[in-house]
This record gives structure tokens, sequence and C-alpha cells, in this order.
């Protein structure tokens, strides 16, 4: 049980993913909302590794991975554009009072 | 208990207890300063999966950028009267009872599963094989993500520009 194996690595990103998840639903700050959806990536990446690893896959997780690491990148640019925009607009980016397009 | 053993529990816990500060700490700096820890360990779980170009990538890119894009978005969105930076939260409770039963869900299948496990090779350097791979089977993907992150990047300047 000690010795490492797929299954430590796929609880690890499991934990992850549920830390990343909760900060998505209850941090306030939409930065802060930005910085949970990056924990969710991270672990998605560990579990593409893991299997490429444990499962002889070659190369092909790490170049999903790669991938998404650059679609992290480019989500990251465009929702902080995003962020900065509504902050410009209603000097706030709190997710709970952003809700002007509901009335 | 190995070697291996050992690094691989040092890095698991660096990098679950600084995500737990991540989504719990108040300030949203400290936040920020959590989360390079997180991705510190993140790299070091990736070296011991044997993906030494991934691990340096993750280093180069979130660290470096991603990181430093998100406090820039902090200090653009917060009136800097004083250090303090708080954020706070709502539904913290259902979200922790919800995300662990989800977690412990998860948790159990995978737990109880009998993963087929093939044994790999022991890792060698990564980076020509990724770099090859990239230029034959994956050059067309290569190509779409280039063109991808030059027009979300173009997009998110005109965007904040605004």
């Amino acid at each position: 049980m000690l010795n490492v194996g797929l299954t430590h690595f796929l609880v690890i990103s499991v934990t992850l993913f549920s830390f990343g998840m909760y900060g998505v639903i209850t941090r306030k700050n939409a930065v802060m909302v930005l910085m949970g959806v990056e924990l969710i990536l991270n672990s998605a990446n560990i579990n593409f590794i893991a299997f490429a690893k444990f499962g002889n896959y070659g190369l092909q997780g790490q170049i999903i991975a790669l991938f998404v690491i650059v679609l992290a990148a480019a989500e990251a640019a465009i929702a902080l554009a995003i962020v900065i925009n509504i902050y410009k607009t209603i000097t706030n980016i709190n997710v709970d009072e952003i809700d002007s397009l509901r009335d | 208990m190995t070697v291996y053993d050992i690094i691989f529990y040092l890095f698991a816990a660096v990098t679950l207890i600084s995500a737990f500060f991540v989504v719990t700490n108040r300030n949203i700096v400290h936040s920020a300063f959590f989360l390079l820890f997180t991705f510190f360990g993140v790299a070091g779980i990736y070296v011991m999966l044997g993906a030494d170009f991934i691990a340096i990538v993750q280093l180069i890119v979130y660290v470096g950028g991603i990181l430093i894009l998100l406090l820039f978005g902090v200090m653009l969105t917060n009136k800097i009267v004083n250090v303090e930076i708080k954020t706070g939260t709502i539904h913290a409770l259902p979200a922790s009872i919800v995300l662990g039963l989800f977690a412990g869900a998860i948790g159990a299948a995978v737990l109880n599963t009998n993963w087929k496990i093939v044994e790999s090779p022991d890792p060698v350097p990564t980076t020509a094989a990724i770099g090859r791979m990239l230029i034959n089977e994956y050059a067309l993907v290569f190509e779409l993500l280039g063109i991808l992150l030059l027009i979300a990047l173009i997009g998110a300047a005109s965007m904040a520009r605004r």
C-alpha cells in the first residue's frame, strides 16, 4: 500500500480536483475562481500523464498535457481581460453581485 | 519504502496542503503565493511520472506566466489602499459536503478498481521525442494551437484596452 503506484497519483488528482471545484464554487472574487480552474486543469494533467505511464502509452499523454497547458494559458489571458472589463464597468468583481443580465 | 516513495509523498504533501490553503485562505495575495507552491508540487509529481519536459513547461508557463497574470489581475481589480485584499465565501458548507461525497465516491472507485497496469520502460529524456511527435503526428494540432493562442492573446489585449 505504501509503494507508489497508479492509485496514488489518481487519489492526488481527485483531491486536487475537489479543492479546485471547492474554490470555484465558494469564492466570491472572480480571480479566485480562476485559480480554482487552474487547479482543476492541473489535476486533469496529472491523470493524463499517470495513465500514459502506467498503461505504457508512450508520450501521447504528455503531448495532450502540453496542449492542456497551452489552453490554460489562453484561458487565463481571456478570462483576466473579461474580469478587468467587468471591474471597469461596475467596479466590483464579486461573482455573486454580477447579475445585471438577470434583470 | 524506497527513496522514490518518500520523495513522492513529499511532493504530494506540498501539493495538497498548499492547494487546501489556496481555496480556504481569505487573503487573495496569500492564495496566489500558495498557488505557486501547488504548481511546484505538481511539477515534482510530473517528474516522478517521468515527464521531465512537461515539468519544466509547467514551471515556465504556470509559475512564470499564468501566476504573474493572476497577480496582475488581483492588483488591477482592487483598490490598493491597504495590504489586506480579502475575498468572501458563499455556500461553504454545502459545497464541502457535496465535494467531500464526490471525492469519496471517486476515490473509492479508484481504490477498488483492478487497474490493468502495463510495465513501462525506465524513464528516458523525453524532450527530443516530444519535439519529433509535435512536428510529425501532431503537426496539425500544434499549428492550430499556435493560431488559437495568437487569437486569444490578440483578443485579450484588445478587450482589456477598451
